[in-house]
Parts: C-alpha cells; structure tokens; sequence
C-alpha cells in the first residue's frame, strides 16, 4: 500500500512552522482520534499543532441518566435489553449493564436495530427494549426499525432513544468559548448522512473551517493540510477531501427517515449538560415505541463520579493525562468514566497507543 | 427418557438418553463417533488408551472449546478442536502424538451438525497425524437457548487433551530471546476472529473471510528442521499476535519492533477490522504462530516457512530490541510509531 503520508506531513510542517500561538484543530469524532493514534499520525504533527479530541464518541457523550435509564429497564422483570457491545460497560449510577447481565438480566449485544427488532419478534412474550445510541450514522437505522416495528404492529419492541446530533454539538462548544479552536475535521461517516452543506453555520455563524475527511492516514493527514491553510489564509469555509462518498446533500433517504420518525430535541450530553435541539425523540406519531413512556420511567439526575474529567476531556479543556484518575484508578479493566470505555474514547485511545502515557502509566 | 420418546420426532437429535450409558448411547457411539474417527484403540472402548512410550520427555496439555458459531466460514469447531491442541504441542516443540476428545452434548443438538462436525474432526486429526485415542460423551439439558431471550447457544462443546513427544534437542522457552532476535509470522494475520465475528454479526464482506484454522505441527517441524536457532514459539490465538509480543516483551522485560507494512494482512480482513473498530494485532489466529529466532538464521527460518503451504506469505515483522522501558512498539505505515498492548478482554465490535 503505497502512502504519501511522509509529504503530507512535510507539507503540514512548513505550513504550520512559526505559528504563535499554536493552530488548535479539533477532531470531532472517535474514530479519527483512534486513528490517529493507531497509525502513529499523532507523534508526527508539529509542535504547532495541536488536535484536539471532540465530542464524537457515542459511548462517551451518552449521559448517565440514560445509563441508568437503560440499567432499570434492563432489570423489569420481561424486559430483553438490546445494545450496541461497547455501550455494555460504560458505568452508571449502580453499576453497568455488563454486571446487570452477570445478575441475571437478558441483555443482548446486537450489531444493529433490525436485529434488535428480530428479538422482539422471536421472543412475543417478552418486552425489547433497543438502547438506541449514536449520532447521524446509526440514528437511521433506529429510524427504519421503528417504521417496520409500526408497519407490522409490532407491540413488543421500543427504543430507549440517546441518538444525538454532531452540528448542534460543536455550535455549543464554540457559544461556550472555554476552548479556543481554529477549526473542525468533520467525521466521514456521519458526514456521509448529513452531507457536507449541514456544517454551514460552523462557518457561517463562527467563522471557522470545516474539512471533512476519511479515516485513512492520508485521508487525515490531507484533510489536517486542508485544515491549516485555511487557518494560515484565514479563510473559513466548508471542505470535502472525501468526496468519493461525501455528497453536498447528504444522504437523502436516511435524512427523509429521519424527518419521518424523528424530531430534534433537547437533549442531556454526558458532562455537557443539556444542548438545545441536539438530539433526536421520537414524534408524535411514533411515541408509543419509546421506552421511557411505554414503561413510565423518568430520566434521574447525572451524578458523575467526582475523580472524572471526561466532560472536559470531550469538550477539549483538559487532555486524559490531566485527569488524576487517567491510568491510576481508571483504567480499561476498571473504567470510572465512558472516555475509559469505548474502544473509541479519548482516554482508552490515550491509554493504549500513547507511549508516554503506556510508559509512566500518566502523563502524555 | 425412553426410547420411544427419542424415536418420535426427536430422532435427528440429541436426547438426554444419549448420554445415560445404555444402548441409546452405544448406538450414538458406534453409528456416529467411532466409523469418522476409526482408530484400533478407540474402537476397543476400553476406560484408558494405553500408549507406547519410548525414553524422552512427555509433553501435555488440555483446552475446551466452545465457540459460537459452531460452523463458520473456514472451519468448524471441530477442526479448531484438534488444531487448537495439536498447535499448544507443536509451538513447544513437540511432536503431537494422540488427543483425547470429551465432547459435551446439549439437548437438541441436531445429529447432522454433530456429524459434520466430528467428520471435520476425523479429517483434521488425520492432516495433523494424530489419533483421537480416547474419549467420553456427555448430554446436559437444554439450557439458555430454549428460554427466552437467553444467550444463544449451540449445544456442542469439546475438550481435547494432547500428549506429545518433544524433540530431542529442542529448547524453546522465553529466557532464550535475545536483542537483535528477529520476528517471523507465517501468514496473514486476524482472519479467523474476523471471520467468526463476522458470522455472528450477520456481516458479509465483499470476498468472505475465512478462518485459518489449521494444524500446524508440520509446519513448526519443518522450521525446527531448517536448523535455525529458534528460541521461542507461540501460536497467536485469542489476543492476536499482540497478546503475543505483549508475552515475550512482559516475560523478558525487552521492547519489541513490529513494522506494520510488514505485517501480513489481507486487504479484505484489513477492511473487516476497520469496520468493526477492530485492530487486527488483537484479533484472534487459530493457524497463525509467532517465531522468534537467531538474527543470522531469520532469512534461512524464513525460506523454510515459506516453502510449507501454511507460512507462503510468511514474513519477518520485527525485532527484539534493547530499549527501555520494555514495550511493543509498532512503526507505522505512515511513518509514525506507537504501543501495542494486549487486549483487555473481549473485544467489542464499535457503535458506528
């Protein structure tokens, strides 16, 4: 596999060579700050540049309110609780879903909504519960099932809906200013659904640059150069370095399943508090299907363990290693936050690949 | 319960009568154990195999396999069964001699899967040159899978204990590796873990993944044949090939360095651990093992495995080194460098 990464770094090097105060760019979602780890991309940035890790891990933004919520449905008697794998071990206010299951709940990992909704068929006598996380990427996929639950009558199938939306997100980050950023490396994946026009009020209403990129070092390395010759120029405008599968619009079906099914609304982020219109609720039509009426539970309050950073760990005011739980009492084996978690949190990607962290077990 | 039971309906299956001792167990033994896996000594279904030993040292070793699927693309559990073992012998340096087969029967296992899988058995047993000499059935209840919403399982679990001969002259072993020791892997990397994984989450791939589930005692004799000095040898099963870095660089507290462009790994799996968040290093191999040998007799170690049909795409992935502190360090296709670790438990396939 040829790779020209060594120019492109090259290239990010004399651009970025002399800049005071240095160039902060966030990646705003998981799967490129563990790709940037895991291709070693991190250790050849220079010194003027810093990236910094985003919002963008659905297991890390997702409050604990609905980890709780999820953990007390999962326990009724007749509930089958349906999730994503890594939503399993994320820490609630009593334990994670993993040990509820280790209790005795049914709790099953699937890979998708359909599958969660095939439970329900299988099993007529039993309530399924899907834990319905993610951003625009899955959100659709909950959106599908749950016209095909309506379609078929299904009575026996409702979501537990955290899906959360990235645009209202980093709009929040920059009214609330505590973090100076210079720009945004828009996700692939979602950007896939929501296409890359959605960021226009990034650059609109904030004035910063917006590249999208793929997940392939040079995808990401071209996408950073890209990033930083806007800032250098001082331009401010919408770019798309992965327009082999990113479109201006988007994705038109999802996003018309998503208007279908789904309205935005307020919605609580893990340490960020509640943003408005950031997240997705079923409408009107469909409420039935949502678990927090069909059951009558109330989302409850957040209490965070009082050692955890993660929220300043997502919104980009503190690195892991600044945490003083980061690889002393949180760990992967022993998670205390979800940045811990994911195999697409921060901290887990800081903890596994960084070597100066790996090494003295702290700082990076 | 009764014969009658077992011959309507359920006549394809297993019944808990199976596993009582009398004749319904005889039958299932005789009809379909013994003929795929015909062999003197276990025909004679005595309560021991007895064996023929000369001088030498006795190698030994047992493992349970319970993987779901129980068929996936590549193999079964059957072939893994036999593999899984014969290999715990081979990366000793033995030479695997006869297994023993305790096979763990669920309620309702269908006949035909339990065929098909002993027949695979029978087969690999045969490529891999051992005799399955002794064994033991059991039936237990049906238990979560008939429930609802319980975890899906599939009602067949196999134990294999392996006794081998190990070679005179033969000395591997962890204390052995040195700095300067090179890194040598026979084949592609993560294709069996991808390849289960896949099936369990209804995901297909562009070309299908197929497990490597194989023996590989031919292989490692031929390596320890070529003459080189070997000093250690692991297959790189559950954990992946960075379980097994993780091992030598824990056990003898030196640094290792992979070169990630040296890795083999196909462009399918490649793709399948992208989607899935998965980091190849880390997914399980069931025909994968990691050789660490003399600096001067890599190239020579190298040809020998290359000319075996399981080490054609073998390649020399990196080094023992004298850094400090002692980590696996992978440099990286675009030229950057950073930790592997093992993994820390399962490993869960990301959200999106």
């Amino acid at each position: 596999m040829n790779t020209a990464a060594p120019q492109l770094v090259s290239r990010l090097r004399e651009l970025c060579r002399g800049r005071e105060p240095r160039i902060q760019l966030m990646e705003v979602c998981g799967t490129h700050t563990v790709a940037i780890f895991r291709t070693g991309l991190r250790g050849l940035l220079p010194p003027e540049l810093r990236l910094v890790s985003g919002p963008g891990c659905p297991v890390c933004v997702t409050a604990q309110r609905h980890i709780d919520a999820a953990i007390e449905l999962a326990a009724r008697p007749g509930v089958i609780l349906a999730t994503y794998g890594d939503m399993l071990r994320v820490p609630g206010r009593r334990g994670s879903l993993e040990r509820l299951r280790a209790e005795g709940a049914t709790i099953h990992v699937v890979n998708s909504a359909r599958t969660a909704l095939d439970l329900a068929r299988e099993h007529a006598d039993r309530q399924v519960v899907f834990l319905g996380v993610g951003f625009e990427t899955t959100a659709p996929a909950t959106a599908a099932t749950v016209l095909e639950a309506d379609r078929e009558g299904i009575k026996n199938f409702c979501v537990l809906m955290c899906h959360k939306l990235v645009v209202p997100a980093m709009r929040a980050l920059l009214n609330a200013g505590d973090v100076p950023l210079d720009g945004f490396l828009a996700p692939g994946h979602v950007s896939v659904i929501i296409g890359a026009a959605a960021y226009a009020p990034i650059v609109a209403e904030h004035h910063r640059p917006v590249v999208i990129a793929g997940f392939e070092p040079d995808q990401i390395l071209r996408g950073l150069v890209a990033l930083v010759r806007q800032v250098c120029e001082a331009r401010a405008a919408i770019e798309n370095v992965y327009s082999a599968v990113v479109t201006d619009a988007g994705n038109c079906v999802a996003l018309d399943l998503l208007a279908k099914v789904c309205v935005p609304a307020d919605t609580a982020w893990r340490e960020l508090g509640t943003i408005p219109q950031s997240g997705l609720e079923l409408a009107p039509p469909y409420r039935r299907f949502d678990a927090l009426e069909r059951f009558g539970v109330q989302l409850g309050a957040d209490e965070n363990h009082p050692l955890c950073r993660c929220g300043e760990v997502i919104t980009g005011k503190a690195e892991p290693a600044d945490c003083p739980a980061f690889a002393d009492a949180c760990t992967p084996l022993s998670p205390i936050g979800p940045c811990m978690v994911s195999s697409e949190g921060t901290c887990a990607a800081w903890y596994k690949y960084n070597r100066a962290a790996v090494q003295t077990g702290r700082h990076g | 319960m009764s014969m009658q039971t077992a011959g309507t309906g359920t006549q394809n299956r297993v019944v808990i009568a199976h596993g009582g001792g009398g004749e319904l167990m005889g039958r299932l033994i005789r009809d379909h154990l013994l003929p795929p896996l015909r062999n003197e000594r276990l025909a004679a279904l005595t309560d021991s195999a007895v064996l023929p030993w000369s001088a030498g040292e006795v190698v030994f070793t047992t493992d349970s396999y319970v993987v779901t699927p129980l068929e996936f693309p590549g193999g079964n559990i059957g072939r893994l069964a036999v593999a899984g073992t014969v290999n715990d012998l081979a990366v000793m340096g033995a030479t695997p001699l006869a297994l023993s087969l305790g096979l763990i029967l669920e309620e309702g296992l269908p006949l035909e899967v339990l065929d098909r899988v002993i027949a695979t058995l029978a087969a690999t047993a045969r490529e891999a040159g051992v005799e399955i000499v002794t064994g033991d059935t059991k039936v237990i209840e049906r238990r979560a899978s008939a429930a609802p919403g319980g975890t899906p399982t599939e009602g067949l679990f196999i134990n294999t204990a392996g006794v081998g001969r190990l070679r005179p002259g033969v000395r591997l072993g962890l204390e052995r590796i040195e700095p300067g020791d090179a890194i040598l892997v026979n084949g592609p990397i993560a294709e069996h873990g991808l390849a289960v994984m896949s099936v369990r989450n209804g995901i297909e791939f562009e070309s299908s993944l197929r497990s490597d589930v194989a023996p590989l005692n031919g292989l490692v004799a031929a390596l320890l044949d070529a003459g080189g000095d070997i000093k250690f040898l692991r297959d790189a099963t559950r954990g992946g090939v960075a379980g097994v870095l993780a091992d030598i660089c824990d056990g003898r507290n030196l640094s290792l360095e992979i070169d990630e462009a040296r890795v083999p790994l196909s462009a399918t799996a490649r793709h399948a651990a992208e989607m899935l968040g998965l980091d190849p290093l880390t997914v399980a191999n069931e025909g994968k093992c990691v050789v660490v040998v003399a600096e001067q007799d890599a190239e020579r170690t190298l040809r020998a495995c290359r000319a075996h049909p399981l080490g054609r795409d073998a390649a020399l992935i990196g080094r023992v080194v004298d850094t400090t502190p002692a980590l696996v360090e992978l440099m990286t296709r675009a030229g950057g460098r950073r930790v592997v670790q093992r993994p820390y438990g399962e490993e869960l396939p990301r959200i999106c």
